[in-house]
């Protein structure tokens, strides 16, 4: 099943690759990752997006925590959780197709951040499923170039599941 | 006052109350050498190779439970370390290697002598760190010897780049709270009271302890467990001498080369205390028929050790000293089972398969046995000995015939399996106690690896003695070869074994060398007289093998025993 998991770490030199080298030194497998600082710029925090059975899930998150450097690691996956993704697609539509990315866009409350001689840029925040989803439809008008962020996570206040 | 780096290192080193270090020079730590020169208070010991000295320093920690410490110049100097840090963290062993490193400024330069040793090193240390201004120092190394000791202890490196021992700063010994590593010392109570009332209603007991016995100094707890309870104990390669191997409770090692009996009280167990050991494959054999009827309990600092490659029915988080402490008051003073008769059952069943199949081995008078050897050792010191091994054979018949009663006599890779590795921990455990008896267990294959050290031996006047089971083989591996590649000897045979007794003389050690079983005693005997560096060339049966033997992959019952593999002789078909 998949995870993700949010970590808090030191903001130190060399963290990133104590993580990431955890992760390939087992033979675990990293779907996504982003990183950045936290309010208190000595502490950054990680979203993992991996996945693995109950006892390897168990292990990765035990692993994380043996690191010297990370400071809370929390399974969202076992609370209730907002996850988001923002995702930047390079659309070069066909002069009949303009108006239908520019509707897609508006449906996915999407916003058009560039735009070139033949080509949008689009930014669409949203969970997985909706991203999923506008890169679907978007695919036949022509996409050029897609980035996204992966995956980031924050726990809900007080209902827990 | 202001002090230059490489004065604030040794101060720091002083503070931790370091005596001693294992190490080897070179350009970038030549500051640090300059300070140790009219140093009195830490002593720098050079060997004659950085693997060399990592080991020493890991002998050291070993046999003296402190924290071992080794210096290397950057670069070749660095990354000569990695087989001795490996080492160590594989065995837990709390080590702080010193790196050299080019100036801060020429970092990532591919500057001469250059390496990026914190990056190669991350795998296999605890912690590392790359010191960039000289007022980090005397708190890094506070926390990296913070690191390398508490929790479950490991090998922790220090990059320390040349300007940064030069500069200079004003000595500080700060408080150090690392927020981030918190280790849970104390053992849940509740589990610890299920723990309790399952070992109270278990039929088929039996211990399993590891080397977090040792490292923990929880010999006497593990004893008071056991006595009381009428558990008997087996114990992993790394945790011989956590028990006394000649008490009556003691069934020796067990797994793949363990003891019959050993192996068959694990799989015929209801309950299993696992103490400080992280079911090695080694230990457990094919996973899915490993103690098939037993419930288990595990007793770890480490969580990670938990529940990694066996299910665990009572899972205890903490050091395994203050666990036993709880769970010995615990099962005397909550729970107060009477188990009488019911243990004496199975104490007896175990009685029988000691019987069935002791551990043994077939004596000739023309040819030694290694065994033999292994044997007349342990007569001759009485176990009062700091035992290290190479790997292969002779650590295997070491395991099994040399009876460790106490805690820290026998140091020897366990994790790694790193040939090499006994010789320079000898000379290691040696500074550590002075005064012991110090013997290096070795085949001719391993003690080749790091011979050099003979030089570290006799210029220091160290009485170490090297007992060499010679079969001019790479044993272990022929043994393989023999027994599951149809006896095709490829590149095990040692053709040209040099002669270990000249090699000896010739570094100003004494050499010895006996042929035949008679000669043995005399031999040991000599050599223990002997107020010098000693090596012992015994040329045994080479093709004498280790028994038993679990096969790669069977369960552990499934063992091989000497009678059942001896076929007519076949022609030798070495390839060289
Ligand atoms: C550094 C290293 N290289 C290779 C091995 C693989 N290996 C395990 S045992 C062994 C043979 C050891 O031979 P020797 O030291 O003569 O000991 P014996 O088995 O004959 O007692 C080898 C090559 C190892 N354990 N360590």
């Amino acid at each position: 099943m998949r995870h993700t998991i949010s970590l808090l770490v030191e903001n130190k030199f060399g963290v990133l690759s104590r993580i990431a080298g955890l992760f390939s030194g087992r033979g675990y497998n990293i779907e996504s990752l982003s990183v950045g600082e936290t309010i208190d710029p000595q502490i950054s925090v990680m979203t993992i997006v991996t996945s693995g059975d109950d006892q390897i899930i168990e292990q990765i998150t035990k692993q994380l925590n043996k690191l010297i450097d990370v400071i809370k690691v929390v399974d969202m996956t076992e609370l209730d959780h907002v996850e988001r993704e923002m995702v930047l697609i390079k659309v070069a539509p066909r002069q009949e197709d303009k108006a239908e990315v520019l509707r897609l866009t508006e449906i996915f409350r999407g916003r058009v951040v560039d735009s070139g001689q033949k080509t949008y840029t689009i930014e669409v925040t949203g969970d997985e499923k909706k991203i999923e989803a506008i890169v679907e439809l978007l695919k036949p008008m022509g996409i050029k170039e897609f980035v996204r962020t992966g995956k980031i996570a924050i726990a809900r206040e007080g209902i827990k599941k | 006052m202001k002090m230059s780096g490489a004065e604030i290192l040794i101060e720091s080193l002083k503070k931790e109350g370091v005596k001693h270090i294992f190490g080897y020079p070179g350009g970038v730590v030549l500051n640090i050498f300059d300070s140790l020169y009219d140093n009195k208070e830490v002593q720098l010991i050079l060997t004659r190779h950085e693997q060399g000295a990592v080991h020493a320093a890991d002998g050291y920690a070993r046999a003296s439970g402190k924290v071992g410490v080794a210096l290397v110049t950057s670069g070749p100097g660095a990354t000569n370390t990695i087989t001795g840090i490996a080492t160590a963290s594989m065995d837990s062993i709390p080590l702080i290697v010193f790196s050299g490193q080019v100036p801060t400024m020429l970092i990532g330069n591919d500057a001469f002598q250059e390496a990026d040793i914190v990056g190669i090193s991350r795998p296999c240390t605890k912690y590392n760190y790359l010191i960039k201004d000289v007022k980090d120092l005397s708190r890094i190394v506070k926390e990296a010897f913070y690191l390398a000791r508490e929790g479950r202890p490991g090998p922790v490196l220090i990059d320390l780049p040349k300007d940064v021992t030069v500069s200079k700063a004003e000595f500080t010994w700060p408080e150090i709270d690392i927020r981030s590593y918190k280790p849970t010392y104390e053992g849940n109570k509740w589990m610890i009271t299920q723990a309790a009332h399952l070992i109270a209603k278990s039929k088929k007991a039996v211990i399993v302890a590891g080397g977090g016995v040792i490292l923990s100094g929880g010999s006497k707890d593990l004893r008071e467990l056991a006595e009381y309870a009428e558990v008997p104990v087996t114990m992993t390669l790394m945790g011989l001498g956590s028990f006394p191997g000649t008490h009556a409770l003691s069934l020796g090692m067990l797994g793949m080369h363990g003891t019959y009996y050993a192996n068959k009280a694990v799989q015929g167990a209801d309950l299993l205390i696992a103490i400080g050991m992280r079911f090695d494959d080694r230990v457990t054999g094919k996973i899915d028929a490993f103690a098939p009827e037993a419930k288990i309990i595990h007793i770890d600092i480490d969580p990670t050790s938990i529940r990694k490659n066996v299910r665990v029915d009572v899972p205890i988080v903490g050091d395994v000293k203050r666990v036993l402490t709880v769970l010995n008051k615990v099962l005397k003073e909550e729970v107060k089972e009477q188990w009488g008769e019911v243990r004496k059952a199975w104490l007896r069943q175990i009685n029988e398969w000691r019987q069935e199949r002791p551990m043994t081995y077939t004596y000739r008078d023309e040819v030694i046995k290694p065994q033999f050897v292994v044997e007349k050792i342990y007569e001759l010191t009485k176990g009062d000995a700091i035992i290290s091994t190479e790997v292969g054979q002779n650590q295997m018949w070491t395991a099994q015939f040399y009876k460790f009663d106490k805690p820290r006599t026998l140091l020897t890779s366990g994790g790694l399996g790193t040939m090499g590795y006994g010789f320079p921990a000898a000379i290691g455990a040696q500074f550590a106690h002075p005064n012991k008896l110090v013997i290096d267990i070795a085949g001719d294959g391993s003690i080749q690896m790091n011979i050099q050290e003979l030089a570290t031996a006799v210029i220091n006047n160290l009485p170490v003695k090297v007992a060499i089971l010679n079969n001019h083989y790479l044993g272990m591996v022929r043994q393989w070869q023999e027994l599951f590649f149809n006896e095709r000897y490829s590149y095990s045979h040692l053709d040209v074994v040099p002669d270990f007794v000249k090699v000896a003389e010739a570094y100003g050690a004494v050499g010895f060398r006996a042929t035949k079983p008679s000669e043995v005693e005399p031999v040991l005997k000599e050599a223990f007289k002997i107020k010098k560096t000693v090596f012992m060339d015994f040329i045994i049966d080479w093709k004498e093998k280790v028994y038993p033997m679990v096969p790669a992959g069977a369960a552990i019952d499934q063992m091989m025993f000497e009678e059942q593999k001896e076929k007519p002789e076949k022609k030798l078909k070495a390839v060289k």
